[in-house]
């Protein structure tokens, strides 16, 4: 049986990199070895030095390329570096469009750094693929896409996207951190890069910080690992193991917590303390509901409202079970704070206008027991004082 | 290839070892399963404990080293002396230096003598003393040398004598010269044991313990034990380790060549009664003058650090009355040299003038208390 014929959860632990050729190691050896002997004077081997090229880098790289239907993977020392080094296809004078409500960082880098090498940006609301045509330049290069995006969890619909980009000589990039190719797949649905801070539900543990870009195409590839090589923010190989390890488990994880992320959610909708809830899954949901043909699930983060800033800070001092920090995509369940966190690198105008209100809390689920985490927001929203108006 | 100096195997360690990829630095292999082609082939590994790769690049490695046939690595140096212990049998006898490191004496006296094995102790120094020890059941020679913390050096060589003699084993804990300075097995030894935690891993951050021995039946014997009891070293702990042994060479040169002159230094102070250093290696013992300055002493060093433990980068001195040889009782170990004013000092690679002068305020501090 080919591995191609495995489902995508049995090719996360049986792909070429199962098994170790010369030792039939069933883990992937970290090779620390910072070059490597070349055995022929005139011919030299696949590896020379480890910025290049490093076999257990390339075992991680080889797996997502496969997991997310790409040619080639590439592993980076973070998201933003994966981010950083792919829009680094871009040259001076090019133009790109970027999802409104795209990760803190990201804005950060389009709109301050990619700006000092002339490239230039606009931010669209994407969930509306008109806008995304109408705001499509002779210079534009790049359409970027988050989805769901962060932290409000609007659907955009990527084959509309990157029929557009692709009308319009325009590569589109998603970052798919959120959804992990367990449950949706980009470059299936037209994209040409992907992108992933692999610490997140890649990895998994919260214990290393990664970042991944799969290529769909050869030649996009071929540039892309050019710049990998040359600027050089490539994983470390502990990191690379630690990451592939966290692979074995993705598909059980996303299934888990975006079980529980879906009861959270319709919890938190019926609570009268809370105002609005993001949750794609959800009828009620701002935004559009996520697509069966886009992505198998709505995924493990949800975004929630409460009255103000004062009310989150009551329901901080109160919850017991998730940790309240940055980040997501654990085995733990993270609250976090996208005003003085994710988003706290956007101007507070910018942040307000795409609805990331002082009240707003993103909550990634992780693999505790649904019960126990309702419970726990059960007890801490009983003290909000703030109470609002129950109009659902 | 021709034989080489032993800097260059250090420096070289596990180098050309992935046929594959060509890896200057082995990898480490986290794998604790090994897939078979087929029924009665294998790789060579089939389970981790059983045989891991990377702790195999350490095992041959020590065994190239010293001289030995196999190598074989623990979990620490006590689960090393543990696994040599436990090729003899109920009935049988050890003679072992007196001078002994405190833990390998616990072994001796409360497990040993649990399962039927008896010690006898004799101070190495005289071969001709330690040889009327030896009785009808008596299997083993076993010495540290030098000896910890008196750091009397034992002659190899007359031990290898009486062993052959007598028809026994020579077991030697090379801990303190490591195959730099000593390589028992070429001097007659049978097995030789490192707490491989101490010089030949060298930065205190991985413990390990090392056999390696000669003749076929010796090594198949450890090689079982290893793999039925299991205290085995991690992979990751086997590739630090070699790490650390890359740089022994050059460590050991400046261990050396600080204890030489600090051993000077000490033996001029006023404060010290005696030194004990034989010469080489970079462990040295020291007498305070008064049981009192011990203290006042040791918490006025700003630099070296007091603390359990030897080998490293890092100078550390122990006060063996309460730490290393705390499971001596009193009495015995007075009566060994091991008395309450006695301190041992692992030199370090710093620089030398930085130790005295942390030792010369510390001592002159403690001396006028």
């Amino acid at each position: 049986m080919s591995e191609e014929r495995f489902s995508f959860q049995t090719r996360l632990l049986h792909n070429r990199h199962k098994i170790d050729s010369q030792t039939g190691a069933v883990s992937v050896p970290i090779h620390h070895a910072s070059t490597f002997h070349q055995f022929d004077f005139d011919s030299f081997g696949r590896y020379d030095y480890s910025r290049s090229g490093n076999p257990t880098r390339e075992a991680l790289e080889e797996v997502m390329a496969e997991l997310e239907g790409g040619v080639r993977g590439f592993a980076f020392a973070s998201g933003m570096a994966a981010i950083s080094t792919a829009f680094l296809l871009l040259s001076k004078g090019d133009h790109v469009l970027v999802s409104e409500d795209v990760y803190g960082g990201t804005f950060r880098l389009v709109s301050e750094v990619l700006s000092r090498f002339g490239i230039e940006y606009t931010f669209v609301d994407m969930t509306d693929t008109r806008k995304v045509a109408a705001n499509i330049r002779p210079n534009t290069k790049v359409v970027y896409v988050e989805t769901p995006s962060n932290p409000l969890l609007k659907i955009t619909n990527i084959r509309e996207v990157a029929r557009i980009a692709k009308e319009n000589d325009c590569l589109t990039f998603v970052d798919n951190t959120f959804l992990t190719p367990a449950l949706q797949r980009p470059l299936e649905l037209g994209a040409d890069v992907v992108l992933h801070s692999a610490t997140k539900f890649i990895a998994g543990h919260s214990d290393v910080v990664a970042g991944l870009a799969i290529v769909k195409d050869e030649a996009l590839a071929e540039r892309l690992g050019f710049l990998q090589n040359s600027f050089g923010s490539v994983l470390g190989v502990q990191d690379a193991w630690l990451v592939l390890r966290g692979l074995k488990t993705l598909s059980v994880r996303m299934k888990q917590s975006a079980a529980t992320a879906w009861q959270v959610a319709e919890y938190l909708s019926r609570h009268p303390a809370v105002e609005k809830v993001y949750y794609p899954g959800l009828l009620s949901h701002s935004g559009e509901r996520y697509d069966v043909n886009q992505s198998e699930s709505p995924g493990a983060v949800l975004s929630f409202e409460l009255h103000d800033e004062e009310a989150v800070r009551e329901l901080k001092s109160r919850v017991q079970i998730p940790v309240f920090s940055v980040s997501l995509g654990a085995v733990e369940s993270i609250l976090s704070y996208p005003p003085k966190m994710s988003h706290a690198s956007m101007p507070k105008e910018e942040r307000e206008k795409r609805g990331i209100t002082d009240g707003l809390l993103r909550l990634s689920v992780g693999l505790e027991n649904p019960d126990d985490l309702i419970a726990d927001l059960e007890e801490a929203l009983a003290h909000q004082k703030v109470k609002a108006p129950i109009t659902r | 290839m021709t034989k080489v100096n032993i800097e260059s195997i250090l420096a070289q360690l596990g180098n050309r070892n992935c046929d594959r990829t060509g890896a200057v630095n082995p990898p480490v292999y986290f794998s604790t399963a090994y897939r078979h082609e087929g029924i009665g082939s294998s790789s060579g590994y089939d389970y981790s404990r059983t045989g891991n790769p990377t702790r195999s690049v350490l095992e041959d490695a020590i065994a190239s080293l010293e001289g030995g046939d196999r190598g074989f690595a623990f979990s620490s140096g006590m689960a090393a002396i543990q696994a040599v212990l436990s090729l003899f049998s109920q009935g049988d006898e050890w003679i072992a230096s007196s001078d002994l490191y405190g833990g390998t004496y616990r072994l001796f006296e409360e497990n040993g003598r649990k399962w039927g094995i008896s010690f006898r102790y004799g101070d190495g120094r005289d071969p001709a003393e330690l040889e009327s020890l030896v009785g009808d059941r008596t299997k083993a020679i076993f010495i540290e040398t030098p000896t910890n913390p008196l750091m009397r050096e034992i002659d190899i060589r007359a031990m290898a004598g009486i062993a052959e003699r007598h028809h026994l084993f020579l077991i030697v804990d090379n801990t303190f010269y490591t195959p730099l300075l000593q390589q028992p097995i070429r001097d007659g030894a049978d097995i030789v044991i490192h707490s491989a935690t101490k010089y030949l891993g060298g930065h205190n951050d991985v413990l390990a313990g090392l056999v390696t021995a000669r003749g076929a039946s010796v090594c198949d014997q450890v090689a079982n034990y290893q793999n039925a009891a299991g205290a085995v070293l991690s992979p990751f702990d086997s590739w630090l380790l070699m790490r650390g042994m890359k740089t022994l060479a050059l460590r050991m040169k400046q261990h050396e060549s600080n204890a030489k002159q600090l051993a000077e230094y000490l033996q001029r102070h006023e404060t010290v009664t005696d030194v004990l250093y034989p010469g080489r290696g970079g462990m040295l013992s020291f007498r305070l003058a008064e049981e009192d300055w011990v203290d006042p002493f040791l918490r006025q060093l700003k630099m070296i650090t007091f603390a359990e433990s030897l080998g490293g980068v890092e100078s550390f001195i122990t006060y063996p009355a309460t730490q290393t040889h705390a499971e001596i009782p009193e009495g015995i170990r007075i009566q060994q040299g091991v008395d309450n004013r006695l301190l041992r000092f692992s030199v370090g690679i710093e620089h030398v003038d930085d130790l005295v002068a942390d030792l010369e305020t510390a001592l002159r501090k403690a001396g006028s208390a």
